[in-house]
């Protein structure tokens, strides 16, 4: 309806989004699959932080860090096997994202210093170190454009033939998995869901340091957004440039959001708006529809699903909470 | 005489919960009429329907003999029903004179702070005294808050006052001072509903009780007519109820080793003892409670042997309402060789265990995957005190045991603190109402600030309550245990 006002033909340019998602073999492995992977792995992290009740929302700020770190390395191993190297890439991309939130953290178990700001301003900081780093020690030998060389190849993912998905996939989906099995089985897991749901009754009834869960949940949720720019580099763009990143750590809040912060749901979530931005291109080439209006689709997706989830919740907790609140 | 307030053949249901049954209440002016009841009896519920809170399914309510329709609680307040309710609603950012404005509708920002356009006068007056108008409501103690929630209702030109629950969190000087406050507010004309679980406070205040018991009126009538026997048994059921006497003493167990010493004046507390802890709010007592907890700093407290502690608070810092029974259960014991596989718990054998504790502990839950955010105030606490005993602990040490509990469950945990006791476990509790204490206890001890004395062995209520505010009582720093009971 919007498209048609806009003076779209509407019907083009939903089949177009179609298309571009999963109009092909192509679009779908090498355009959908391709760009839910960090929405995935940051999704993840994000998530991470929101069961224990913390709002890392400097998903983009770690991911730039990881990927400006997985860079530098990624130019550093020529020569080593393919396993060291991209284990050297990833390790080094999960440091700088830990890196990039331990001043949040610090600030917040220290002072109290809201994790929200904190998180977020650091973005901006990390932005501008991309763009020192394409400009300045990390710039092309060629010394023309603004990005690094490429990495070496031996770090660089394999990919599915005749694709561009690449192995970074199968790790979002491991990840995941792990995710769940740590929230679900593991002790680990269920402090970090205590905190989250009950901070105080964590810490007095279950003598868990409710400071050290979250600082040690940020930390992880950084080393997650990390890992997503080191993925990113050794899996798609081989290098580093400004605007590596389409807002891939601010759709991830949407994605964990939308999720519930179920790992499950990551995926899923991860996959609707990877399959969202992919067709957002089809929809621009084929029918000229700014991408734009694709956020706009993402926006009312997003809040048709929040809205229908009120609904749902408003009728079901009316007979169970209200004969509870007879209680007090 | 018409009376102010009248509610006929009320029903109310919430889904499949039958909360209030075809029950009558009247309210004339110029008394007190207590309304009591178990937990869920539907009392709360009657309350809500006479302040325009709730609408009732069946049955009329009359104000002044009028049928009226109460759409919502300002409809209630324009016909003169004030509501104060268990928990405070007071702004805590706002002074005094703001949170009156507020509620007597003339809040105006524009003109600044500070002034109180509201004037009490008669009762209203006599509850501003040591109420500073600029004081911000957070600063206020809890006494002081409670006056301020009953000053909001009277700033709305209550003459009709419904009361919830208003003394559960006060001491006993604090009570009376309150009481004399109800009577004097009927005396002027007023009318006050009180619902409340203490059986003393309804036959020492009100002129005229009535009793509901699962949604329906089990008892009407002058309170002079009254004891705590009938009234419990209208709460109960005709189930027999321990008299306090046959209660306190008994018989118990040798002493064992010796399970806590608290430092100041050296008072030792052996393993199978009862001991009480009073205390006027603020004058540490709290601390004390949980140092022993080992949660807290509190000077010369020392501990040997392992505790277990239940919180007042049961849904803050007791439980995770979101969680299940057993994650609850694994909360608060941890990595219990039961269920702790390495890094990995096994719920199904945490599971196990919490339907055990629900059967043993006849806590009326839907399962051990229900949320125990969904459970009762008394089958929170029967949980708590299960898990607390599942670390079978040294000792044991719990705030407010019974706080919001009704007769029956209050009942149940004393019996089961006492069994504790006779395990010997040395149990500490600290409850607001001093006449648990006194009860439920073998010794007690007073905070008074900060410092900590024992009150002579057989102490009346009079007399610890003197040492809880201090009244000079030198001579009772005890020595070694010597009060103790064989």
């Amino acid at each position: 309806m919007g498209l048609a006002a806009a003076g779209y033909d509407p019907l083009l340019a939903l089949g177009a989004l179609w298309r571009g998602a999963f109009g092909s073999w192509y679009a779908l492995t090498s355009a959908t699959l391709v760009r839910s992977i960090p929405l995935i792995i940051l999704g993840l992290g994000v998530a991470l932080g929101f069961r224990t009740g913390v709002f890392n929302i400097g998903a983009e700020g770690q991911f730039y860090a990881g990927a400006i770190a997985a860079t530098w390395v990624g130019l550093q191993v020529a020569g080593w096997p393919a396993l060291a190297a991209i284990g050297a890439v990833w390790t080094a991309a999960m440091a700088a994202g830990t890196l990039w939130i331990v001043v949040p953290v610090l600030l917040k178990v220290r002072f109290g210093v809201l994790e929200v700001i904190s998180t977020l301003l650091l973005n901006f900081v990390a932005e501008a170190m991309v763009s020192y780093a394409v400009t300045g020690p990390l710039m092309e030998a060629k010394r023309i454009y603004p990005q690094s060389d490429p990495i070496v190849a031996a770090a660089r993912l394999p990919a599915l033939p005749g694709s561009r998905l690449h192995l970074g996939f199968l790790v979002a989906l491991v990840l995941a998995i792990l995710f769940w099995w740590l929230f679900s089985r593991t002790a680990w897991g269920f402090r970090l869901r205590a905190v989250g749901l009950g901070p105080r009754a964590a810490e007095v009834s279950g003598r868990i340091s409710s400071r050290r869960v979250v600082a040690v949940a940020l930390l992880c949720s950084g080393a997650l957004a990390g890992l997503g720019g080191g993925v990113e580099i050794s899996g798609v763009t081989y290098a580093l440039f400004q605007n590596l990143s389409p807002g891939y750590g601010f759709t991830a809040i949407a994605v964990a959001l939308l999720a519930r912060n179920h790992p499950i749901g990551v995926v899923c979530t991860g996959l609707l708006f990877g399959a969202l931005e992919a067709g957002a291109q089809g929809m621009q080439r084929e029918a000229g529809v700014p991408a734009v209006a694709v956020q706009v689709t993402e926006a009312v997706i997003i809040l048709v699903i929040v809205l229908a989830e009120v609904l749902v919740r408003r009728t079901g907790t009316v007979r169970a909470s209200r004969p509870g609140a007879e209680e007090r | 005489m018409t009376p102010l307030l009248e509610l006929r053949g009320i029903r109310k249901s919430f889904g499949p919960v039958r909360a209030v049954r075809g029950a009558d209440f009247s309210l004339a002016a110029g008394e007190v009429h207590a309304l009591v009841g178990e937990n869920g009896a539907g009392k709360s519920t009657l309350m809500h329907i006479a302040a325009g809170m709730v609408p009732p399914d069946a049955g009329t309510v009359h104000v002044d003999g009028q049928d009226v329709r109460l759409q919502s609680p300002r409809d209630a307040r324009e016909l003169g029903i004030g509501m104060v309710h268990q928990h405070f609603t007071s702004i805590a950012g706002l002074t005094v004179g703001e949170n009156l404005e507020l509620a007597a509708g003339r809040l105006d920002p524009s003109r600044g702070s500070g002034g109180t356009g509201w004037t009490a006068s008669g009762v209203g007056a006599r509850l501003m005294e040591g109420l500073p108008p600029k004081a911000l409501a957070s600063d206020l103690s809890v006494a002081q808050r409670q006056r301020l929630e009953i000053l909001k209702a009277l700033a709305t030109g209550a003459r009709i006052l419904l009361l919830d629950e208003p003394t559960a969190l006060l001491t006993p000087a604090e009570v009376e001072e309150l009481h004399g406050l109800i009577r004097e507010f009927v005396a002027s004309g007023g009318a006050v509903a009180l619902i409340t679980h203490k059986l003393r406070e309804v036959l020492g205040t009100s002129d005229r009780v009535t009793v509901l018991r699962r949604g329906i009126v089990t008892l009407r009538g002058a309170t002079a007519e009254q004891t705590e026997q009938s009234l419990a048994e209208a709460m109960i059921g005709s189930e027999g109820i321990a008299s306090r006497e046959e209660r306190s003493g008994g018989q118990r167990g040798p002493f064992a080793a010796l399970g806590v010493a608290v430092g100041i004046g050296e008072i030792l507390l052996r393993a199978g003892e009862l001991v009480g802890v009073a205390a006027v709010e603020g004058n540490g007592h709290r601390e004390l409670l949980r140092a022993i907890a080992g949660l807290e700093q509190f000077p010369g407290v020392r501990v040997t042997g392992s505790v277990a502690f239940v919180p007042e608070d049961r849904t803050a810092e007791g439980l995770i309402g979101e969680l299940s029974l057993t994650e609850n259960l694994v909360l608060g014991l941890g990595a219990d060789p039961r269920w702790a596989r390495g890094a990995r718990l096994d719920w199904t054998a945490a599971r196990q265990r919490t339907t055990e504790l629900i059967e043993a502990f006849d806590i009326i839950a839907p399962g051990p995957d229900a949320r125990a955010g969904t459970l009762s105030g008394g089958n929170q606490q029967k949980l708590l005190l299960a898990r607390a005993l599942e670390r079978q602990p040294a000792v044991l040490v719990m705030e407010n045991p019974t706080r919001g509990l009704d007769v029956r469950t209050t009942e149940e945990i004393h019996r089961r603190l006492r069994a504790a006791a006779s395990d010997a476990v040395t149990v500490i509790v600290h409850s607001t109402d001093l006449d648990e204490v006194l009860a439920l206890t073998d010794r007690v001890l007073v905070v008074h600030r900060k410092e900590v004395r024992e009150a002579p062995r057989g102490a009346d209520r009079r007399l610890v309550g003197e040492m809880m505010l201090g009244v000079g009582t030198p001579s009772l720093r005890s020595g070694q245990s010597g009060q103790r009971k064989r």
